[in-house]
């Protein structure tokens, strides 16, 4: 039953998907993509990771706000599509090459469903006597793998500090300054 | 805005931004933590701004402030995983583990959650900020 909505689910992803990249409107493709993102969600949600499907959904909507909010007042032109005859076959030779790669190295993998726990198991084990943390997720983000979070926190810190050092105010003053005196 | 949309916000800004701090507070029990209750903080002062406009925004967050509690919170995280080594190990968990599933559990991890939504919830507020005043000096043009 579960597989069944699973797969429902993932044609009803690829057609958004496809629905976002396709359409010529910009509004109706960041609102493909948010039904998307919500497919992604309640695709975590049935296979019981609700912590991953809470951020996913919140981060989701937090996405679309942003690509409303960019796309909204503007009149982007579409890029003009020519027909490159090279470049469907090209396209469809890699993705051919990637389907057999993909075929013998996911062989190897585990199971769906049956995962491999050498190193998970002694999270499940041991987790809750070692750091008294309810939330087991909590416990490997936060105290098992602490060192990944703050590699996480720092990435974000640097994007946010990127962001705001390139379009900050003060700067484009400036540079609006310069170039009226140019004109004028 | 229209009247309707500034009501509701008015009515429901707060339940958001209470709903984050739950999320963050609880998350050492249930799911959730500090990434997923920090865009939730970061969304309710969004919501504020869509809803009144940006100088209110301004007025409860400014950009100046934002970008302070971002680093702030990178800082308190750092700063637990550096007392750690006080007993030895970077990221030791020192404080004691305490009774499962109460609020006060876990050691440092509720810590841990809060710093981590300051750092989530004030950075990702910095980036709208940033991109919604690029998008107004770009139209006053």
């Amino acid at each position: 039953m579960t597989m069944m909505v699973l797969y429902i689910l993932l044609v009803l992803m690829i057609v958004g998907s496809i629905i976002a990249v396709e359409i010529k409107d910009l509004l109706s493709s960041v609102v493909a993509l948010g039904a998307v993102g919500l497919g992604l969600s309640i695709v975590f949600l049935l296979l019981k990771a609700p912590d991953v499907a809470l951020t996913q959904i919140v981060v989701e909507i937090f996405m679309v706000i942003i690509l409303i909010r960019a796309t909204l007042r503007r009149d982007l032109e579409s890029s003009p599509t020519r027909s490159r005859p090279l470049g469907a076959v090209a396209a469809i030779g890699f993705i051919a090459i990637l389907m057999m790669i993909a075929t013998t190295s996911f062989k190897d993998l585990p199971t769906f469903g049956e995962p491999a726990m050498r190193v998970a198991a002694t999270y499940l084990e041991q987790g809750l006597s070692k750091t008294g943390a309810g939330n087991l997720v909590a416990a490997v983000m936060l105290d098992f793998r602490g060192y990944d979070t703050l590699g996480e926190a720092t990435v974000l810190f640097t994007a946010v500090i990127g962001v705001s050092a390139v379009v900050r105010r003060i700067g484009r003053k400036k540079a609006n300054r310069l170039k009226g005196r140019e004109n004028a | 805005m229209s009247l309707i949309v500034k009501t509701v916000t008015r009515l429901t800004v707060g339940l958001i931004l209470l709903y984050g701090v739950y999320i963050v507070s609880q998350g050492h029990l249930s799911s959730g933590g500090g990434f997923a209750g920090g865009v939730m903080i970061a969304l309710s002062f969004v919501h504020m701004m869509l809803a009144f406009g940006k100088e209110t925004a301004f007025k409860k967050l400014s950009e100046a402030k934002a970008l302070f509690f971002e680093s702030l919170g990178v800082l308190i995280f750092l700063g637990i995983a550096l007392l750690g080594l006080v007993g030895g190990v970077f990221f030791l968990n020192f404080l004691p583990p305490g009774e499962a599933f109460r609020l006060f559990s876990g050691g440092t991890i509720p810590f841990s959650n809060i710093a981590i939504s300051l750092n989530v919830g004030a950075g990702l507020f910095t980036v709208f900020l940033a991109i919604v005043l690029l998008n107004n000096d770009s139209e006053r043009k």
